[in-house]
């Protein structure tokens, strides 16, 4: 009997851990990460809404870079612009109680009390003044995104930049900079973001997102210096440096990689909290100045008219939540997939399944 | 370890000198004083500019002039403490004093109910992890994570204020609604509790239909309008909130620790009528310390005299359930003032505001009773403390399920259960305790954090607080203003990153503070 149960309970082990083993058999660290990332459902859904997001914000209005002769200009294909009022189209979209601007989009079917499924000229309705909706909380989006991606990519690499530095030389490099990164760190970072764009919000979007992400980096930089100092530690450090490998070698070809994981998550982390800061600030009224239009501008230009005209709360609303959100489950996907003692959950029919495999001999 | 406090001191003295200079410099050459005289046309126009450039030093450079700011600061070492004066002439240290009560305020309350919640429903998801009920809590605190707190602001104004007084005009709950409300309430308790599948249903209905009750009882009886506990409704909380700690602390299975639970809970019963001589009219805060003094030392007895063994156990449930039982009997003596609060001419009606920290409206007699402005205070606080708690309340739920999942898979775990340990044992000892060491660095951070941390929310609902003077200080140009918050949040920072250091090594052993 004893025997019997010993058997069990050592094949079934054996099969659990099988089941994992198999699925990551062959592959390379890269493929395997890549691999558990497409299995998050959350993530992998999060991903795909994020691009269609991206791609309509960014198609609908058409991308307008630079100034002068060196402004590169793609038009778009909504209909609208944001400077461009259009008074029956607003008029004709009014709803119950007179109220004008109401938004055309329909998404109920005739038989739940709907008009059909339809879009409308002003999907998203128009502003008080008759400026269509869909175009304003476009821009605004594109705004959004844009200092989203600025500050991302900023304190990414300044992060990075400083941890490894100071995680790498350690002594009074480490000092240094960690101080320096303190001194940055007890400033709350909407300080910051308030005094900066204060000055620099009324210059437009890129050069406040500039800024901004020249203070975003302090705690990414704390998490890779960490990072660095334990991996330099490491048997493989010794290795490289005993067959004469460079500083700049052994921290880009042997450090760097195992640190990527770490710098992956809190960079997503970080650009959920950069759409975020932007819309506070904006809101505030320290970031993108009207005539400008960012989502949290929108917010704070419309929070008044709730009562009256809720769409033109909703919408920008919905579109700040929606990118945070997925970024976050971007974020959560990445983490699961970078962590190595992550074991993924294994299922009761999985299990059951790996059991009655385990029965029939082999 | 005396060597160690006093460099770290001194490191924060740099930090905090390097880190004012930086925000000195950043905000004088980011803001122009003289900007408003652009388009004056006053004559005495060079008069005017001569003057201010004069009074805020403007013709010295910032880097300099901040030394002589630096000077007002450094002088509190010997008693001449000095942060100058605003661009309306007053103190900042003045200023400030009356905006810190007005912040600590705001953000107790909805700190300790993010905590409370946080802690208690990231520790559930973490032991009930990959659940139905773990799936919805991560996908609800990603959803919070994401939401601007400015956006919540004016939806809870819409919903939780404007459309409630509404409510309270007619308050009747239609059927369809106390079905819907009653059904959320079972999922979530059901969730909570966990067990298989026909425990999960029985819980769910035995919740629903109990919350369906309760909201039924409130409709019929108008109890939104004359809201009370009476001495039920206080029976049944002290009841439940001494299963809870006992549950916790001994387990519902020690029979002292029922006795010590139970016990002082039927005690607390028994003290709600004489405790209400002690809450006339003209009581005020001290009466409130006095009741909780008095139910606290008698539950610490009832624990202590228990039990002749382990007393320290049976000690700390008496106390904490003679805590949270006396909470109750405060809350239902404010409740008794509500009518007369709500009907009152500078209430009409509308008990939950949208702005403002008090009703200025109020008669010098209510302001005077202790119980009507204590009242006030709690209806302006519904809105932002219900705000700040859904927003921090995710960071809670990731960071405590986080820790207690990493404490769970720890090999001290395993050979608590091998010994033989009850589940309850295990978790709360061995697994709760440990997962609660890295939570304390955060919690001693975050209470720093929140003075610099409510601009927004001050701003929405009007609060004139630590945020709103930042707000001033930086649309004004008032750079003495703007340094005084400053260097009180910064130093805050600084002493809790301290502090939790301390802390840390005090509450686990495993960390030896380098000498």
């Amino acid at each position: 009997m004893d025997e019997i149960k010993k058997s069990t309970i050592s094949t079934s082990d054996k099969n659990e851990t099988g089941i994992e083993s198999k699925e990551t058999e062959g592959l390379s660290q890269r493929q395997i990460i890549v691999k558990r990332f497409i299995k998050h459902k959350a993530a992998m859904a999060s991903l795909v809404t994020l691009i269609a997001i991206i791609v309509i914000v960014y198609t609908s209005l058409g991308v307008n870079i630079g100034t002068g002769r060196f402004k590169i200009s793609i038009p778009g294909w909504w209909p609208y612009k944001i400077d461009q009022i259009d008074p029956e189209g607003a008029l004709a979209s009014s709803c119950n109680g007179g109220v004008t601007g109401c938004p055309t989009l329909d998404l109920a079917p005739p038989f739940l009390d709907g008009d059909g499924i339809r879009f409308g000229g002003h999907p998203f309705g128009t502003d008080i003044i008759g400026i269509d909706y869909f175009a304003l909380v476009m821009r605004g989006a594109q705004q959004s995104i844009m200092v989203m991606l600025i500050v991302g990519t900023l304190g990414i690499l300044i992060g990075t930049i400083v941890g490894a530095i100071a995680g790498f030389f350690g002594g009074i490099v480490d000092a240094v900079l960690m101080r320096v990164t303190d001194m940055f760190l007890v400033t709350p970072t909407i300080v910051i973001g308030a005094v900066i764009g204060f000055r620099f919000g009324n210059l437009g979007v890129a050069p406040l997102a500039i800024m901004l992400g020249l203070f975003a980096w302090m705690g990414l930089a704390r998490f890779v210096r960490t990072e660095f100092l334990t991996l330099r530690e490491r048997e493989f450090v010794d290795a490289a440096r005993v067959a004469g490998a460079s500083d700049r070698r052994i921290i880009f070809k042997h450090i760097l990689p195992n640190a990527i994981g770490i710098i992956v998550v809190v960079g997503t982390l970080l650009l959920s909290g950069a759409i975020l800061a932007e819309t506070a600030l904006s809101y505030l009224g320290f970031g993108v100045r009207a005539p400008d239009v960012s989502l949290g501008l929108l917010i704070s230009q419309y929070q008044g008219s709730f009562g009256i005209s809720p769409w033109l709360f909703w919408w920008p609303g919905t579109l700040i939540i929606s990118i945070a959100l997925c970024v976050n489950f971007i974020g959560d996907g990445l983490r699961d997939a970078f962590d190595p003692r992550q074991r993924r959950h294994i299922s009761m029919k999985e299990r059951r399944k790996a059991r009655e495999l385990s029965e029939v001999p082999s | 370890m005396l060597q160690y406090i006093l460099r770290r001191l001194g490191m924060m003295f740099v930090i905090v000198f390097g880190a004012s200079f930086l925000a000195y410099n950043l905000q004088a050459y980011s803001s122009d004083p003289l900007s408003g005289f652009g388009e004056s046309t006053a004559e005495n126009k060079e008069y005017l500019i001569l003057q201010m450039t004069r009074d805020l030093q403007l013709d010295v450079p910032p880097p300099i002039r901040y030394f002589s700011w630096l000077r007002g600061i450094v002088a509190g070492l010997w008693g001449d403490f000095n942060m100058g004066l605003t661009r309306d002439g007053l103190p900042v240290i003045e200023i400030l004093a009356i905006a810190i009560p007005v912040t600590i305020k705001l953000v107790i309350t909805a700190t300790f109910l993010a905590i409370v919640l946080g802690i208690s429903v990231g520790m559930i998801t973490a032991i009930r992890q990959y659940s139905r009920f773990d799936y919805s809590m991560t996908f609800v605190s990603f959803l919070l994570f994401s939401l601007p707190i400015f956006w919540v602001a004016v939806l809870l104004k819409e919903f939780m204020a404007i459309q409630f007084n509404d409510f309270l005009v007619n308050p009747t709950i239609p059927p369809i609604a106390i079905v819907l409300y009653s059904l959320v309430f079972g999922l979530v308790a059901a969730g909570f509790v966990g067990g298989a599948r026909l425990q999960f249903f029985l819980v769910l209905a035995g919740a629903a239909l109990f919350a369906a009750a309760l909201l039924y009882f409130a409709s019929a009886t108008q109890w939104f309008i004359e809201p009370s506990l009476g001495i039920f409704g206080v029976g049944f909380l002290a009841l439940c909130n001494a299963a809870i700690v006992i549950q916790l602390i001994s387990g519902l299975d020690s029979k002292k620790g029922r006795i010590a639970g139970f016990g002082v809970a039927l005690v607390i019963i028994a003290l709600y009528y004489p405790l209400q001589a002690l809450m006339s009219a003209d009581a005020s805060l001290i009466n409130v310390f006095g009741i909780f003094a008095i139910t606290i030392s008698v539950g610490s007895a009832i624990g202590y005299f228990v039990s002749t063994i382990d007393k320290r156990v049976y000690l700390r449930i008496g106390f904490f359930t003679a805590l949270m039982s006396t909470v109750p009997i405060i809350v239902n003596r404010f409740m008794s003032e509500f009518a007369g609060y709500m009907n009152s001419d500078a209430v009409n009606g509308r008990p939950v505001p949208t702005l403002g920290q008090r009703n200025d409206l109020l008669t010098p007699e209510q302001i005077d009773n202790f119980w009507i402005s204590g009242l006030d205070t709690a209806v302006h606080l519904v809105l932002p403390t219900i705000a700040l708690t859904l927003i921090s309340f995710a960071g809670y739920v990731r960071f405590s399920r986080g820790s207690l999942l990493e404490v769970l898979n720890m090999d001290y775990i395993r050979t608590a259960r091998a010994k033989g340990l009850s589940e309850r044992t295990v978790i709360v000892r061995h697994g709760m305790r440990n997962a609660m060491l890295p939570l304390t660095t955060i919690l001693v951070n975050d209470f720093a954090g929140l003075l610099g941390g409510a601009i927004i929310t001050e701003g929405v609902f009007a609060w004139q607080g630590m945020g709103q003077l930042f707000n001033t200080a930086l649309r004004s140009y008032d750079l003495n203003l703007f340094m005084g918050v400053f260097i009180l949040s910064a130093t805050l920072t600084v002493l809790a990153n301290f502090v939790s250091d301390l802390l840390y090594g005090v509450v686990d052993p495993r960390i030896r503070i380098r000498k």
